[in-house]
């Protein structure tokens, strides 16, 4: 196990009115293993960003820990946070995520210079990219890009420190049934390779690769079985 | 590539960047624009103050009713008048004062140079206190008879000969400019004043007429000793001399620091408005950038820049945008106010001289400075907020 949800759950207010909240996760343990392509599904709206986004150090829980090595990351430092999300963490967040002022291959290889002046990543930055298939791109910027292609863009970003745990959410959201498979095989292919991996889906085709799947309903998850 | 982020943020929305780059150059505008046209002005001043050089100047009755010194000095309209040379004698017994020199002013009709008459200034190089200290910036050598120094205004160089009253006068030097109505006159010493008068009155002009040029004086230029109060002095002299009346030039000027003093004024609250206002809508506009590009910084947050690493990139782009505002608005300033000096003289009708390269450069330099803090300063408040916003949060409300 290397990360791992304890007791977390999110609650929001609806518009402003203080008095009126609802928990978009409730109280949830999750844990996640090296060599493990954990996958979870559920409706639009049951939570499943919600908690990504938590796992991830990137929205603080109302309530619970998230524990990386034992570490609660939610009671570190802002900068060490931020160092450890950038070197043992990749995030395909939801949605377009793509800087418009770079390059394709400048916004792979850019968490690879956040915190390092020195060293060449642009072979490994190449060969990701032609993993998922844009490296004809490599010179264009994002506006230039179709949706699928920005989100193949994030996955090898993602992927570019090739760091302990990935948390990807709907990563295969606005591909075709071919370029879907490249990108299940490759995250299947981290797990294989040590890593920790949680994907986010809609597509019942992706739970096949999953060695667990968890379903979200409302703010709740459960395991599913078999 | 992390260092270059900025510089290619601002690239990538050219609109966006040269709208807070002109917002930022009003700024470093106002302050070297506003700076520049008010320290001339003060320079002018000072100018017009030490070319007068004297505490009191004398005159006779008829000249002080009809202001003709200050119509001849301040306001550079040619004239005349003179009144005996004994007068000269009679101040310098009065108790208290320092020096006198005589003066002789004359009107030419039309002089080579200039279709407009032009005023000439004589003065007596052996008591003369203060023309010489500002004639000897361009020349130091002796006048000889016939020799003349032109004004700054002049259109005549040195070498070239102007014709007054028929008569040939070289011109010996061009003198400095002092951006007040002095650089319209021409000077001589008395020896070549007095052939012109004489030429003068040869030419049949009126008050000349019936005198002796040899016994003529235009006014007295007194120094009062220090310890001595300048109005007693110059109270003594109406009481003991018939016909003459002295002129204190701090009057004299009075007016005009006055309404330097008004100009200054709306100038500064003109200036402070701008740079206000400037500071204003430069933060509304980092404010609502920084907005716009949420998601990009989440995206930043997401593969793993600290909130401080946030802060720098926006602090970083709001001192590129402050260094190139506050250098375009300088350069805009010295477009529009150099070679427009001449116009705003004459517009606000106030001695206008230009600071030294020196000082433009100091006061440009700190122009551009004051932008460069103002855009960071500025951003400040927009960089701790886009470090204090929940990245998940963002990156939810697609
Ligand atoms: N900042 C917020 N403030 C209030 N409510 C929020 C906020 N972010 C999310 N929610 C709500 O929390 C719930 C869970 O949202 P979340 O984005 O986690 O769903 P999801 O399962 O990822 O949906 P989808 O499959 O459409 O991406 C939703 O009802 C959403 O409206
Ligand atoms: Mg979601």
């Amino acid at each position: 196990m290397i990360l791992k949800a304890e007791g977390i759950s999110k609650r929001y207010f609806r518009n402003t009115n203080t008095a009126n909240y609802f928990y978009a996760v409730k109280k949830t343990d999750l844990p996640l293993f090296r060599g493990e392509l954990t996958a979870i599904t559920g409706r639009s709206g049951s939570g499943k960003s919600t908690l990504l986004n938590m796992l991830g150090g990137l929205l603080s829980p109302t309530e619970g820990r998230v524990l990386y090595d034992g570490r609660d990351i939610y009671a570190l430092p802002d900068k060490e946070l931020s160092k450890l999300r950038n070197a043992f963490v990749g995030i395909v967040p939801q949605g377009q995520s793509a800087l418009s002022a770079l390059t394709v291959l400048e916004n792979v290889m850019l968490p690879y210079y956040m915190y390092k002046k020195d060293g060449d990543i642009k072979d490994r930055a190449g060969e990701l990219l032609e993993r998922v298939g844009i490296l004809s791109l490599a010179n264009a910027y994002p506006n230039e890009l179709s949706g699928g292609e920005n989100r193949r863009l994030a996955i090898a970003r993602a992927l570019i420190h090739d760091p302990d745990i990935i948390l990807a959410d709907e990563p295969t959201g606005d591909l075709d049934d071919e370029n879907t498979k490249t990108v299940l095989e490759l995250l299947r292919a981290a797990a294989d390779d040590k890593k920790a991996v949680l994907l986010v889906t809609h597509e019942n085709d992706a739970l096949s690769y999953a060695d667990r799947v968890y379903r979200m309903n409302g703010g709740e998850l459960t395991e599913c079985e078999g | 590539m992390l260092t270059k982020l900025p510089f290619k943020n601002l690239v990538n929305r050219p609109a966006r960047s040269a709208a807070l780059i002109i917002i930022s150059a009003f700024l470093s505008f106002s302050v070297f624009g506003g700076a520049m046209v008010l320290s001339s002005l003060q320079i002018g001043l000072g100018s017009l103050r030490s070319r007068l050089g004297a505490d009191i100047i004398a005159v006779p009755d008829k000249a002080a009713r009809q202001n003709d010194l200050e119509a001849i000095l301040i306001q550079g309209r040619p004239g005349y008048f003179y009144m005996d040379k004994e007068n000269l004698d009679k101040i310098s017994c009065i108790e208290g004062i320092e020096a006198v020199s005589a003066q002789y002013y004359l009107a030419s009709l039309s002089a080579g140079c200039c279709s407009m008459p032009v005023q000439v200034i004589g003065f007596d190089p052996e008591t003369d206190f203060s023309v010489k200290p500002w004639i000897q910036k361009s020349y130091k050598k002796q006048l000889n008879e016939g020799d003349v120094l032109a004004g700054a205004n002049i259109n005549a160089e040195a070498g070239e000969n102007l014709r007054f009253y028929g008569e040939t006068c070289k011109v010996a030097a061009k003198l400095d400019k002092t951006g007040t109505e002095l650089d319209n006159a021409v000077y001589a010493d008395s020896a070549t004043v007095k052939m012109l008068m004489a030429a003068a009155k040869k030419k049949g002009v009126g008050v000349l007429e019936k005198n002796d040029p040899e016994k003529l004086i235009s006014s007295v230029l007194i120094k009062v000793k220090d310890g001595y109060d300048v109005s007693k002095v110059s109270d003594e002299i109406n009481i003991h001399l018939r016909g003459v009346t002295a002129v204190k030039t701090q009057n004299m000027i009075s007016g005009i620091a006055q309404s330097l003093s008004g100009i200054s004024e709306i100038t500064n609250i003109l200036m402070w408005a701008i740079r206000a206002l400037a500071l204003v809508i430069m933060a509304v506009a980092f404010s609502m950038m920084i907005n716009e590009r949420k998601r990009e910084f989440a995206v930043l947050r997401v593969i793993g820049a600290s909130r401080k690493r946030l802060a720098g990139i926006v602090l970083t782009e709001s001192v590129i945008v402050g260094c190139m505002g506050g250098l375009t608005g300088v350069l805009a300033a010295c477009v529009l106010i150099f070679p427009f000096g001449g116009l705003l003289e004459q517009k606000i009708g106030l001695p206008y001289l230009v600071p030294d390269v020196k000082t433009i450069l100091l006061t440009a330099v700190s122009a551009v400075l004051a932008a460069m803090i103002a855009g960071p300063l500025t951003a400040a408040f927009s960089a701790v907020k886009i470090g204090r916003m929940d990245t998940g949060v963002i990156l939810n409300s697609n």
